[in-house]
């Protein structure tokens, strides 16, 4: 419930700061029903990852570039034909699909005890390959989001020149001003 | 006992806001906080199959997606603030430079 | 049938001939091209005499076949040629005929630019004529009646730039096609039934089928098909349209395809067919009554003509009305004895007329001609003979074949020989109109400017301004066909030339009447000759009133007629008839809905509109590539709902 009205909160809400607000109650929420299924890690590491440090990196950004509400602007029309009916569509077959074919099948509260130990076994036996990629996958994107982030004169900054620096420059451009 | 058609269909609800919130909103970043509940949803439905199934693959597999939705969160804000700092908005239907 | 390896040479020389004068003729001096062309078409002729000489009855007829052509199932047809007393006579006409006609060519178009191109075409002519008259089967046949209809449109329109002669030609051989539609039929119906076109073949299906005395059957279907085949070639009702307009082309194309040679085409099918024709005599009566038709109407419309070349046009139609007539009475021999003097006096009166023409530099109508005489001597000599031969007169040529014609026209019923009689006053009574206007009294014309300068000519000392008589080059063929216009017809005498064709024509045609030996058939025979000697006398006597005596006459006479001779002078209307029949509504349904409907609306449309439509889809599709995140969003979501959709669907299956 709670977080269905997060949800929703979220889209009703014009001050971006509200939707993230909103949005961190989603979180908690879910990680109450991942410890509602058992899984403990999990709902740990939602709220240290999602509610701790991305929502923190999207209220930090909200409050550097100022954004204010948001302003009337010319739309896709696209968008509201076609997106909303079709999720609309999509939202209410998967539906009709889960009360048609669900035969009634039930979770017990805590019925998987996802214990770290249990999880670090498998990420660390069966889903090693995963696991160091998903690292590589970090350290590119870390790298990435400073590149992007900062500014321009930071980045072209020429190194110190040196004679043999200078004349390989020469050849390659001659004459041409950096 | 919870049936398990409940948390499917609140990952389902959530994944729908989610869509819904990307389409209507103008707010880049709103719009990037409508991905994540979109995420978030799918990642609900896995835990949820994970403890149906008594497979824990399901819950190792939220934790990639979660990793996932970090570097993709990272990345993606600081596009937003290059893009602002260039445009000087926030307003999405005003980075139309892709256009035909 | 003995095989004879030189039947397929003779059409081959012109053909060599033409071949030569057409590709190289352009760069050649106008000696060469002479040469050639003169050399290749007597060649010819020196081949038919050849074969003439050595022609036996006993072993005739004579076949050739040269190549393999069409093989399919059972059916066959191969280049064959053939050659029996019917092919003989006719061979000989086209190729001495022919020969003369070339010969006359030389000096009358000497001056022309295209001197190479006349001559190429008439050996080109002389080719297809060949074949046809030499064809075994019926489908060399028909190669050769294309043949002529493009050599006569080529040389009917042999001045292109000049519009009337271009439509002229173009009339020439829309109207041939036509009646080549009809033949095309005829020679379906006859690969159906009888599973060959060969001549012997399809004659000896033919001999055992029963005569069709009742109703329409399969012969006479096939001789009413071959008769409108016919009617188109030989310029019969209704596709005789043509002819009058083709004297558009130079006098010699006159000559020798309009009144030897081509026009005598469908007579020579049909009585090539005559077995067929003899087994239905529906179809046989239809030709006779056509015939007979053409012919007194033809002649009317001949008698209101000013212009030289038509007044022999029309001439020419309703000889050939006599031709048909007699072959539709049975009388094949009679019709082809016809055609063989009839191509000696009207190649002559053609070309003697396009001497007349030559000499007044051009003038063709009577009205501006008269006393010429003084001025050509040799050309109103020869051309005097031709009409006496055509009136009918005695000891001429055209006496024992027209006299012939009308003689076995009595035996089957006496309205054609009326009719045939009634003609003959009129024909000649037109033709000696032609002679007394045209050298008669004074004349009447122009001065005559000497526009060129001759080499070949005998230069005379006549007086600047007078017309003047043609060279020699022109004057000897109409020497040679004057004294064949007085000897020709004595083959008919004693009956020599139907026993010569008997072979031909009596295989099975158990029809045919037999020759009459009784005294009373006799003094019949013999009255009826002097009626049609009379009655050109009388058409004689009359234009000599009308034209010589009382000049002005005529003139009074048509303003008493009125209405009915300007109908008479302007051909009856037919021309505008079919003009409104059929050209203006082939033409303008041709525009209006094949050009525009089907055409511009159909197929340019949808080539255009196809290419408009791409890029209205286009236009249109563009608008999706917006750079706007939410419409791509949109379009995500939109697509996932399809896919999220047929996954249940397939689920629920």
């Amino acid at each position: 419930m709670i977080c269905v009205a997060g949800a929703v909160n979220l889209l009703v809400q014009s001050h971006p700061i509200n939707s993230a607000l909103s949005l961190i109650v989603v979180m908690a929420s879910l990680a109450v029903e991942y410890l509602l299924l058992g899984a403990e890690f999990v709902a740990a590491v939602q709220v240290i990852v999602y509610a701790g440090a991305i929502m923190v990196l999207f209220v930090i950004t909200i409050m550097l570039l100022n954004a204010g509400k948001e302003e009337r602007s010319k739309g896709s029309r696209v968008a509201i034909l076609l997106g909303v009916p079709g999720a609309a569509i999509g939202g209410v077959l998967v539906a009709w699909t889960l009360l048609h074919r669900a035969n009634a099948e039930t979770v017990a509260i805590g019925a998987l005890p996802g214990d770290p130990k249990a999880i670090a076994r498998l990420l660390f036996h069966d889903f090693l390959l995963p696991f160091e990629v998903t690292s590589v996958l970090i350290l590119i994107a870390i790298m990435g989001a400073v590149v992007l982030a900062s500014r321009p004169e930071a980045i072209a900054r020429p190194h110190p020149s040196t004679p043999a620096l200078e004349e390989t420059r020469e050849l390659v451009a001659p004459g041409k001003e950096r | 006992m919870v049936p398990l058609s409940c948390y499917l269909m609140l990952s389902g609800i959530l994944f729908v806001c989610g869509v819904l919130g990307f389409l209507i909103k103008r707010n880049i970043i709103t719009i990037f906080m409508s991905i994540e509940v979109m995420l978030n949803g799918v990642n609900l439905s896995f835990v949820a199959f994970a403890a149906h199934w008594h497979s824990l693959s399901g819950q190792v597999f939220v934790f990639f997606v979660m990793v996932v939705a970090a570097a993709e969160a990272a990345v993606g804000l600081a596009i937003i603030i290059a893009v602002y700092r260039t445009r000087e908005t926030l307003n999405v239907d005003q980075v139309n430079l892709l256009k035909l | 049938m003995t095989p004879n390896p030189y039947l397929w040479i003779v059409p081959i020389l012109p053909l060599a001939g033409a071949a030569i004068n057409g590709f190289f003729g352009r760069q050649s001096s106008k000696r060469a091209i002479t040469l050639i062309a003169l050399f290749f078409c007597g060649s010819a002729f020196a081949m038919a005499l050849f074969l003439a000489a050595g022609f036996s009855s006993a072993s005739a007829p004579y076949y050739y076949d040269l190549a393999h052509w069409l093989r399919s199932g059972s059916f066959q047809v191969d280049f064959s040629f053939y050659l029996d007393q019917l092919s003989l006579v006719m061979l000989l006409v086209v190729t001495g005929v022919g020969f003369l006609i070339h010969i006359y060519s030389v000096g009358y178009m000497w001056d022309d630019d295209g001197y190479y191109r006349f001559m190429s075409y008439l050996n080109l002519f002389m080719f297809f004529m060949l074949t046809l008259v030499l064809a075994k089967n019926y489908l060399v046949m028909f190669i050769g009646w294309e043949g002529v209809g493009l050599a006569s449109y080529l040389l009917i329109g042999y001045w292109f730039t000049k519009d009337s002669a271009a439509a002229a030609g173009k009339k020439a051989f829309i109207v041939n096609r036509i009646g080549d539609f009809g033949f095309l039929i005829a020679l379906f119906l006859m690969i159906k039934h009888f599973g060959s076109l060969d001549f012997t073949r399809v004659f000896a299906a033919v001999q055992s089928l029963p005569t069709e005395t009742v109703g329409v059957g399969l012969l006479t279907a096939i001789g009413l098909l071959l008769m409108v085949g016919a009617a188109g070639k030989s310029a019969q009702i209704p596709l005789y349209v043509w002819l009058p307009d083709a004297m558009e082309g130079p006098t010699p194309v006159s000559a020798l395809i309009h009144a030897a040679t081509m026009v005598t085409a469908g007579v020579y099918m049909v009585a090539r067919s005559h077995m067929i024709f003899d087994r239905a005599p529906t179809a046989l009566t239809v030709v006779a009554i056509v015939g007979t038709l053409t012919a007194l109407f033809a002649a009317t419309i001949g008698i209101a003509q000013t212009d030289i070349k038509k007044v022999l046009a029309y001439s020419t139609v309703s000889q050939l009305g006599y031709m048909f007539m007699a072959c539709g009475v049975g009388a094949f021999s009679a019709g082809i004895f016809h055609l063989m003097t009839h191509a000696f006096f009207k190649g002559l009166l053609f070309l003697a007329a396009g001497s007349v023409i030559h000499g007044v530099g051009g003038e063709q109508d009577m009205r501006k001609m008269g006393g010429l005489r003084v001025y050509m001597p040799w050309t109103f000599m020869t051309m005097g003979i031709a009409t006496l031969a055509i009136a009918g007169i005695p000891p001429f040529a055209g006496f024992w074949s027209k006299d012939e014609i009308l003689w076995k026209a009595a035996n089957a019923s006496w309205v054609y020989w009326v009719i045939g009689v009634t003609t003959a006053f009129i024909t000649s009574f037109y033709m000696f109109r032609l002679m007394y206007m045209t050298f008669g009294g004074e004349y009447r014309g122009a001065p005559v400017e000497a526009a060129h300068g001759h080499d070949v000519h005998a230069h005379d000392n006549h007086g600047h301004g007078d017309p003047h008589e043609s060279p020699w080059v022109m004057l000897g063929p109409l020497v040679v066909l004057a004294f064949l216009s007085v000897v020709g017809g004595f083959v008919g005498y004693g009956n020599h030339f139907e026993h010569f064709l008997a072979p031909v024509f009596q295989q099975g045609a158990d029809v045919v009447a037999q020759e009459a030996s009784s005294s009373a058939e006799k003094i019949t025979e013999y009255l009826l000759m002097g009626v049609s000697i009379s009655v050109a006398g009388l058409g004689w006597l009359l234009a000599y009133l009308l034209y010589s005596r009382r000049p002005q006459l005529p003139a009074r006479i048509a303003a008493a007629l009125g209405g009915l001779y300007q109908a008479v002078a302007h051909k009856y209307y037919i021309d505008e008839l079919y003009n409104v029949l059929f050209v203006k509504p082939l033409i303008d349904g041709s525009t209006t809905i094949l050009w525009h409907g089907l055409d511009q609306g159909g197929i340019d449309a949808a080539v255009n509109d196809s290419a408009t439509a791409a890029r209205h889809v286009s236009d249109n599709l563009r608008h999706m590539q917006s750079g706007n995140l939410r419409s791509y969003a949109g379009w995500v979501a939109a697509g996932a709902a399809v896919v999220i959709a047929y996954m249940v669907w397939m689920g629920v299956r």
